[in-house]
């Protein structure tokens, strides 16, 4: 039993030694909240997958210190957010406003979804249901196609 | 009814041609340059020391008054010690300034380095917080700006800066902001 517990905790702890290291220090449990928050909403510039909440690049690094210095000089987010996207563009956002330039990225599952229920919806109606035995009769002569 | 049967074969035959035109496209670009936030505005405002001298300070009021380069390195970054010989190369053979933004760096090191591999910097600031850096949207150094003599970004090249690039990309857009560069020919 002892051998297993042992094996256990080593398991948790290699996990814990995973996450990134530093700890800050804040005045109160909102500045920590919007602190994790907000460095798990930014994208690393350097390392293109990871949040700067996750990556351990120096530049990440960097800017996890200045995102604690600025929540606990009592910035909004919105202020860090625009402090960072001023200095690396959109691309730092992991939520990136909406412009024209990215109106596809916003719009495109939309207009894909409108297509199909449109298309179904055509393609349905056509159909007829005989009352009395419950056949579905397609009126559609395009679609029993393999009938032809 | 031929003709519904046409359009409907047809369309995957559709989707796989633009699917090799954005491709093909994508192919081109590299996705880990960023565009710079810093294009058409000044050199952000700064006060940091001189590397060669830590008492003295340097302001953004002490860069040069005509087109110059911005060149971001430090001795940990190894793609820069690639570049740094083309730096001391154009530097000798061009009358363009390129000033070093030595970034999160050891001092003694970096001026080991210089006194080693040459110095192309009219002069080098020392950021050793990394403040101008980010400041300046620094992501991967080496990175060199190209500024005009009122202090606007016009330009920014993330990458090792060699004959090809310079007289490709580099040159010729400090041409077009230094008219007295007109004659100056690509390097071979």
């Amino acid at each position: 039993m002892k051998k297993f517990l042992l094996a256990i905790s080593l398991l948790l702890s290699a996990q814990l030694a995973e996450a990134v290291i530093e700890t800050y220090d804040f005045d109160n449990e909102e500045q920590e909240q919007l602190y994790y928050e907000i460095i798990s909403e930014l994208r690393c510039p350097k390392c293109q997958n990871q949040t700067i909440a996750d990556s351990d690049a120096s530049l990440s690094r960097d800017l996890r210190f200045i995102v604690q210095q600025k929540v606990k000089a009592g910035e909004t987010k919105g202020q860090i957010l625009n402090y960072m996207q001023e200095r690396y563009g959109d691309f730092v956002l992991y939520d990136p406003p909406l412009q024209p330039a990215n109106y596809i990225l916003w719009f495109s599952p939309l207009i894909i979804f409108l297509i199909i229920l449109v298309v179904v919806v055509i393609r349905v109606g056509r159909r007829t249901i005989d009352p009395e035995t419950g056949d579905v009769k397609m009126n559609d002569t395009h679609s029993n196609e393999k009938g032809e | 009814m031929a003709n519904k049967k046409i359009l409907i074969t047809s369309i995957p035959i559709v989707i796989f041609t633009a699917l090799v035109v954005v491709f093909w496209f994508s192919l081109g670009s590299d996705p880990t340059e960023l565009p710079s936030q810093r294009i058409g505005k000044q050199v952000p405002e700064f006060n940091l020391s001189n590397l060669h001298n830590p008492e003295e300070a340097f302001t953004h009021q002490d860069l040069p008054k005509k087109p110059f380069l911005l060149n971001v390195w430090a001795t940990w970054c190894v793609s820069c010690h690639v570049e740094h010989p083309y730096l001391v190369k154009f530097a000798n053979q061009y009358p363009i300034p390129i000033i070093g933004l030595n970034y999160k760096d050891v001092r003694v090191d970096a001026l080991e380095y210089l006194n080693k591999g040459g110095d192309p910097y009219l002069f080098s600031i020392a950021d050793e917080d990394g403040t101008l850096g980010i400041d300046l949207g620094v992501y991967g150094a080496p990175e060199t700006f190209i500024v005009d003599g009122d202090g606007v970004i016009h330009h920014r090249y993330v990458g090792v800066i060699d004959e090809r690039v310079w007289n490709t990309v580099i040159l010729p857009k400090v041409k077009e902001l230094d008219p007295s560069l007109v004659d100056v020919e690509a390097t071979q």
